[in-house]
């Protein structure tokens, strides 16, 4: 009876778990484009000389298939289920939650087609052709409404924090698409940012960190208030530190794109102020993490048994440990070692991995439960998954970080001639195996995706089976 | 459950939680400080940009250098006309489509364009970049990833002919290279219509536009006629970071 009731028929869960399921799926997707162009930096035969799979063009759809494909599905599915739960109503518009549902994946369509075909802006993270954009805001727009006007209807009086996460994600997302993407069409496939150089790359890391700070850290922070206190069945440790961090970091986020580039033409005054509040935010983001962390007090014990707890909570540590690692990164003396280098990649990846993919692979393996009114087809499996994403992880992030503070101290060594030591060509050389053993992390992650896919898989199977009921009602 | 009327933290906070529209309002103003202060100056403070700078005016002043950041361009004068350290220019329109080629294959992804004022840098590389130098480039070229070297001042730097072969079969020139093979480009002749296309955008752009005239644009027609898309790609690497002529002592970033 208590599995009936853990999910009243009032809710609007359909659109829910079909964004759980293609997150299930595009996370598969994003890594193993990941593992290939990976792949190619260590072999570049595997370029096979075809135009649309060369590194160069499988890049952008490597990035875009994990933040855009993976990251908006979690966040959808995610923020449709929180929404709807901490304010005890349906949402706002269930049919302009199925236009998300199947708008979104139309931009991922058009994404996996387009850039293969190098239809870019060229813009890091923000590739995607002008017609897609429009596209994007729209569906972005629609997401925004529906979910604040299911804010504004709810039954409750108070709204829950992950409520505001998601808000300042929504805002923030919206703005930064908008002012980042502006361009000039030549044609329906190909556009000119209005900016130029300078400028260009000013609003462009703008966007850039705070697609991380807003789309990656916020709405995962949402997250992360509402399945790990639900999940470790505790309440948050604290609501005014929650706060606290949520304001701080709102504020202070979007300033640190200036730490991209450091030492760069951009004006000195712009990289040292984006320095100083990267270093200021180690104690906004400790403050989520710790507020995470600590909610776990008098249930420690359950991370023996809980599998979906480990995820949440290694999350936790992975995030603590990269918002740790960016403010020393964005300190001058450190950037102009770590810039241009794989260190930024592990970086990234240690984030992207460890942090938003394990937090919301938790989220999911939670929701799972809960909307197919069953348990997981295979605990163990659960168990394997958790074990693989965490080892690869740290495989992943190991090799990038040796590859790249050794790329930084040959480019930088001189012999006691005064000349340079190494040519380029010879860091390059000197990043192979470190190349490899990326492509090893890789797999290894890529493979508990795949195992987390075949037991959502199952674990529907079983729960229509067991209702005697399709339990993904075909939404015509 | 609590108590829905004790407030919990400030009586701002307590307001803020319990209203939709106070929430969105004040987090969308929290969130547009950072671009005001940090973006908005840079369109319009002269200390941004080096052909503007009043110290960089002064610094060139004192070291007698009179070489001009910004190509000044006389009537009449074709883009041809202009030499190497005359000043940053337009792109000329083989230079354009090439440019589009390289932002087609993603050469940004591993390829910076943005030197550090480091000892290393200047001796692998070249000049420290400069604001004015990426003017005209609609989108910025400065990447954020060295997989290989950066590209800011290669031109002039190696024969065409070198970077025919290596752009064809990197892995014949520089063994180790993990670059892609790109002797495909070679394939594809390079779409007149389309440069004189881009050519018009480029003039028309509301920051930085670049002063095309009627004539360039009319040009675009014979300087393109026959060319490959790898032609293309190398007349842009060989005009890169040649425009300005730097002179030993001027500060050139404020």
């Amino acid at each position: 009876m208590e599995a009936t009731q853990a999910i009243p028929v009032k809710y609007d869960m359909d659109v829910v778990r079909w964004f759980t399921i293609m997150a299930a799926i595009y996370l598969v997707v994003g890594t193993s484009i990941g593992v290939y162009i990976a792949s190619e930096l260590a072999w570049p035969f595997l370029n096979f000389d075809i135009p649309y799979i060369t590194f160069g063009r499988l890049r952008p759809l490597h990035t875009n298939s994990v933040i855009f494909a993976f990251g908006g599905c979690t966040l959808m599915a995610t923020g449709y289920y929180i929404v709807q739960r901490t304010g005890a109503t349906k949402l706002w518009n269930n049919g302009l939650a199925w236009f998300t549902f199947w708008g979104w994946n139309l931009i991922i369509v058009l994404a996996v087609i387009t850039l293969p075909l190098g239809m870019t802006q060229g813009k890091e993270y923000a590739e995607l052709e002008w017609p897609i954009d429009i596209l994007i805001a729209l569906v972005w727009v629609a997401f925004g409404l529906n979910y604040i006007m299911t804010v504004a209807i709810r039954k409750s009086s108070h709204i829950y924090v992950s409520n505001w996460f998601f808000m300042s994600m929504i805002i923030m997302i919206t703005y930064l698409h908008v002012v980042n993407s502006l361009a000039i069409p030549v044609s329906l496939t190909k556009s000119y940012s209005i900016y130029s150089g300078v400028q260009d790359a000013m609003i462009q890391w703008w966007w850039g960190h705070n697609a991380v700070g807003f789309y990656l850290t916020a709405g995962f922070l949402g997250i992360m208030y509402y399945f790990v206190p639900k999940q470790a069945n505790r309440p948050v440790y604290s609501y005014r530190l929650s706060v606290l961090h949520f304001w701080a970091l709102t504020f202070g986020y979007v300033w640190l794109g200036a730490h991209h580039l450091q030492y760069t033409a951009l004006p000195d005054w712009t990289g040292s102020l984006g320095a100083a509040i990267s270093l200021a935010m180690i104690i906004p983001s400790w403050g989520g993490a710790m507020n995470g962390m600590m909610t776990l007090s008098g249930a420690w014990d359950r991370l023996r048994t809980d599998y979906i707890l480990r995820f949440l909570v290694v999350s936790l540590a992975f995030y603590a440990m990269s918002t740790f690692e960016g403010p020393v990164m964005s300190i001058k003396t450190v950037n102009a070692l770590s810039h241009y280098t794989d260190w930024t990649i592990g970086h990234v990846h240690s984030g992207a991995l460890g942090w938003v993919a394990m937090v919301s692979v938790g989220a999911i393996y939670h929701m799972m439960k809960k909307l197919w009114k069953t348990e997981m087809y295979s605990d163990s499996l659960v168990n394997v998954h958790f074990w693989l994403a965490t080892i690869g992880t740290v495989v992943y992030v190991v090799a990038m970080w040796v590859s790249g503070i050794m790329q930084g101290l040959m480019w930088r060594d001189y012999d006691e001639y005064g000349a340079l030591t190494y040519t380029f060509v010879e860091s390059v050389s000197a990043m192979h195996p470190y190349y490899a053993m990326r492509v090893v992390g890789g797999v290894i992650f890529n493979l508990g995706a795949w195992i987390m896919l075949f037991n959502v898989v199952m674990t529907v199977r079983q729960a229509s089976t067991a209702h005697g009921t399709n339990a993904v009602p075909a939404k015509a | 459950m609590s108590n829905h009327d004790k407030i919990y933290s400030t009586k701002l906070q307590n307001n803020l939680e319990r209203s939709t529209v106070l929430l969105f309002v004040l987090i969308a103003l929290a969130v547009s400080v950072a671009g005001i202060v940090e973006i908005v100056p840079l369109f319009y403070l002269d200390s941004t940009m080096t052909h503007l700078s009043p110290n960089v005016k002064e610094s060139q002043k004192n070291a007698g250098d009179t070489a001009p950041i910004v190509w000044n361009r006389k009537p009449g004068q074709s883009l041809d006309d202009w030499k190497p350290g005359d000043g940053v220019r337009p792109y000329k329109p083989l230079e354009l489509a090439g440019r589009e080629v390289y932002i087609r294959e993603g050469c940004y992804l591993c390829h910076s364009q943005m030197i550090r004022p480091f000892r290393d840098e200047k001796d692998r590389y070249g000049h420290y970049s400069v604001s004015s130098e990426s003017m005209y480039d609609h989108p910025f070229q400065w990447g954020s990833k060295r997989t290989g070297p950066d590209l800011a001042r290669v031109g002039g730097k190696y024969s065409d002919e070198w970077h025919r072969r290596h752009l064809r079969y990197p892995r014949e020139v520089v063994p180790e290279s993990v670059m892609p093979n790109f002797f495909w480009l070679e394939n594809t002749k390079v779409d007149a219509g389309n440069v004189a296309d881009t050519m018009k955008v480029m003039r028309k752009m509301p920051f930085y536009p670049s002063p095309y005239t009627d004539a360039d644009i009319a040009s675009a027609k014979d300087a393109v006629d026959g060319k490959t898309e790898l032609d293309a790609v190398i007349a842009y690497l060989q005009g890169l970071g040649n425009q300005i002529k730097f002179t030993e002592g001027v500060n050139y970033r404020d």
